[in-house]
């Protein structure tokens, strides 16, 4: 495995972190939102926020597949898993999310609903052909990377004639979260989070290429860094945007240049062009309703939309007041800001969606980071410029 | 006219013969399956003696007894099988206080339709186990239930050793200051497991760690009788390990990422399978945290015998009232290694 260790040599993050620390303008200070869980998680794993100064401080965003699924679809799913003859099949994680009412999957499926977990959308088709008298429905979430598995798997269910499988589609798109963002009033208007500039995607820019960044890079004059989930590629990336905040540039640049190029993977944004589409508006936990920010099945593939076969409810129930999720996945405020944090909700017990996957950014504080908020002395992020609205 | 009476008419059918209710039914044909399987394959004095309990004598002084189930699925898989861990698994609980281990007793609970091969190769595997270890099973038990009522076989062992004397190792006497170290590399016996499990289809080349510890034990108690705690990193791995030394201790931990030394296929795997190595099971390794003073001697003492010839000093003890276990990470950064939260990992011891 030389090949990881390439990307996780300590001594080249000591180097890096020296880089970082010559280029970043003391008097100056840097706002990066990592976008991506997957970011979010290795930040945290690594301990990299020890590696960066005082005045560059990482804003976790709302890339993490579990955390922005807001409770109405997680009501949905356990809705469609009490239905006669239903086998619902998902990811883990989506197991532990709270949904309404102190209901979860995992206590849906401790009731008696047939619910697994897999490991693909393949799994669930085994399953499907293997129990023709159940119908299996696959509880399709994530970004652009999962979009096209989710595909593949339908169109497998179309050549095989299978009848019995469907997929309960929630998958969502990278660029209109990045845009609702940027265009919210906090950014926006009141000022009050700043946001200097963003870590781009690592495996869903494989998909969609660099590209679909040069947008808001521009409108939004936020430059852009597409970078791996490996340590070093995250310090690199920091690097590279510091330069440019520094130099008053806002491009797209591509440190994953390894994985991902200008247009991504052609076959695969064919096929879910060929498809999905998009819905005029959807949900989004912490966001709210995002214009054009999610997919849905085409006409052509009713045969293999849940939402079609049955007639889910589409309710949207209020989050757990005290839950401050929402505000931390627009980056407005910070796990520590919660009043549950650590003391109600805990991933042993989550009572919010971004302390049950490991890219969530409660999850990763708590598992990887509470120290700092335990120890004084302890090197700790600098405090948020201003109060928070809300 | 008197027939040579012989107690079962025809042997057991090891080749196609499968469990059914009647082998734990309390009549002949389970009266069988004990003689000709368990009997045969454990072979000591004490079970031979075909009572429901085993009598032999103990030395006097300080008794440790343990008892642990086994539920692994799949019942082989590289390295080792459900029989071989369920002797090395409660002789590691055993040894881990510092003890001697003496004797074990093996409880079988087998779903009906079990292949009577399978269970011939585990009982042959589980006997060959204990006595390389020189612990024998003594008394055991065996109950069929209904198929759909179990996952082929489940095996509970319990065992029993005794403590020399001045010898008090216990998870609660880690001291701040005191040196963490580990017998060996880390997670290769959950790697290996979960690399045999079908839904995640890879091959490695990765062996199970499964090993009896007692006489490296042994040797370090002999070296150093002040050890102050030894255990077995299975379930949860190191990290899990570590978090429960803390508690029960009331100490901090500071261990450094670059120390723990890790196979390189185990680690690639573990990237493939989203896992951290730190809390994939062990089955052959142990945690030793000692004085400072004697962390010197009992890595040369590990080091020196074949389960411990990876043996590393991974970090230290520390006064901390959050009892946290910190990690300075390869890259430089601090963490920490929390406890597992709910994973949905497979069964694997
Ligand atoms: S700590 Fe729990 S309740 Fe608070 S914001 Fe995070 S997930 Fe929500």
């Amino acid at each position: 495995m030389k090949y990881i260790d390439e990307f996780r040599d300590g001594q080249v993050a000591q180097s890096m972190a020296k880089a970082i620390a010559a280029e970043a303008d003391p008097a100056g200070s840097y706002h990066i939102m990592e976008f991506c869980g997957g970011h979010t998680h290795a930040i945290s794993r690594y301990g990299l926020e020890d590696l960066l100064p005082a005045n560059v401080r990482m804003i976790h965003g709302p890339g993490c597949p579990v955390c922005v699924l807001p409770i109405g679809r997680i009501d949905a799913a356990i809705w469609l898993a009490r239905q006669d003859g239903v086998t619902l099949c998902t990811y883990g994680d989506m197991l532990r999310v709270p949904g309404s009412k102190r209901l979860s999957l995992l206590k849906a499926k401790a009731e008696g609903c047939d619910i697994r977990m897999v490991y693909s959308t393949l799994d669930a088709l085994k399953l499907a052909q293997s129990m023709p008298e159940r119908q299996v429905v696959f509880f399709a979430i994530g970004f652009e990377t999962t979009t096209p598995p989710t595909a593949v798997a339908i169109k497998q269910a179309q050549a095989l004639g299978l009848k019995n499988f469907s997929v309960f589609c929630n998958h969502v798109l990278t660029p209109s979260a990045i845009t609702q963002i940027l265009d919210s009033p906090e950014v926006r208007e009141l000022g009050t989070v700043k946001l200097d500039a963003f870590i781009g995607p690592a495996h869903v820019s494989t998909i969609i290429g660099s590209r679909p960044y040069e947008y808001f890079a521009e409108e939004y004059q936020r430059p852009v860094v597409i970078a791996g989930f490996e340590p070093l590629d995250v310090l690199q990336a920091v690097r590279m945007l510091i330069r440019q905040i520094n130099q008053g540039r806002f491009e797209v640049e591509n440190e994953f240049s390894r994985a991902v190029t200008r247009d991504g993977n052609e076959k695969a944004k064919s096929l879910v062009a060929e498809m999905f589409e998009l819905r005029r508006v959807f949900e989004w936990r912490g966001l709210g309703l995002v214009p054009y920010s999610a997919l849905r099945l085409k006409e052509a593939y009713a045969a293999w939309d849940a939402e079609r076969r049955w007639d889910v409810p589409q309710d949207s129930p209020p989050d757990n007041k005290a839950c401050e999720c929402g505000a931390i996945l627009r980056g407005v405020k910070r796990p520590m800001d919660c009043k549950l944090f650590g003391t109600i909700c805990t991933p042993e017990n989550p009572m919010g969606s971004c302390m049950v996957s490991a890219e969530g950014a409660c999850a990763a504080h708590w598992t990887y980071g509470r120290f700092r908020d335990a120890e004084p002395g302890m090197p700790q992020g600098p405090e948020p410029e201003e109060e928070e609205t809300e | 006219m008197t027939l040579p009476r012989r107690a079962h008419p025809r042997p057991l059918d090891l080749k196609t013969g499968r469990v059914d209710l009647t082998h734990g039914g309390g009549g002949r044909a389970m009266a069988q399956l004990v003689e000709e399987l368990f009997i045969k394959g454990f072979d000591n004095e004490a079970l031979n003696q075909r009572n429901d309990q085993a009598a032999f004598d103990v030395p006097a002084g300080r008794m440790v007894m343990t008892t642990d189930g086994y539920v692994i699925s799949p019942l082989f898989f590289p390295g080792g099988d459900i029989g071989s861990l369920a002797v090395h698994g409660t002789v590691n609980d055993v040894a881990m206080a510092g003890a001697v281990p003496l004797s074990l007793s093996a409880g079988f609970i087998i779903e009906e339709g079990f292949p009577l091969a399978d269970l011939k190769r585990i009982v042959d595997s589980m006997a060959k186990a204990s006595r390389d270890a020189g612990v024998p099973v003594v008394t055991g038990d065996t109950k069929v239930v209904e198929k759909g009522k179990g996952d082929g076989i489940f095996i509970t062992t319990a065992g029993i050793g005794m403590v020399p004397a001045g010898v008090v190792i216990s998870g609660d006497r880690a001291k701040p200051g005191d040196a963490i170290l580990i017998s060996g590399t880390m997670g290769d016996h959950g790697v290996a497991v979960m690399s045999q499990r079908e839904s995640l289809g890879f091959e490695t080349a990765i062996l199970s760690d499964s090993a009896a510890l007692h006489t490296m034990v042994a040797e370090m108690v002999a070296a150093v009788p002040g050890i102050h705690v030894l255990r077995d990193p299975t379930r949860g791995g190191l990290a899990a390990t570590l978090n429960e030394i803390a508690s029960q201790s009331g100490v901090g931990m500071l261990m450094e990422e670059a120390l723990v030394p890790v196979k390189p296929e185990v680690r690639g795997a573990c990237e493939l399978l989203g896992l951290d190595p730190l809390y994939v099971a062990n089955e052959g390794k142990l945690i030793c945290i000692c004085p400072e003073a004697d962390a010197e001697t009992l890595l040369a003492v590990m080091r020196a015998h074949p389960l411990g010839v990876d043996a590393a000093r991974i970090g230290a003890c520390r006064a901390d009232t959050h009892h946290f276990v910190q990690m300075k990470t390869a890259m430089g950064g601090m963490r920490v290694v929390d406890w597992l939260a709910g994973e949905q990992l497979p069964r694997i011891c």
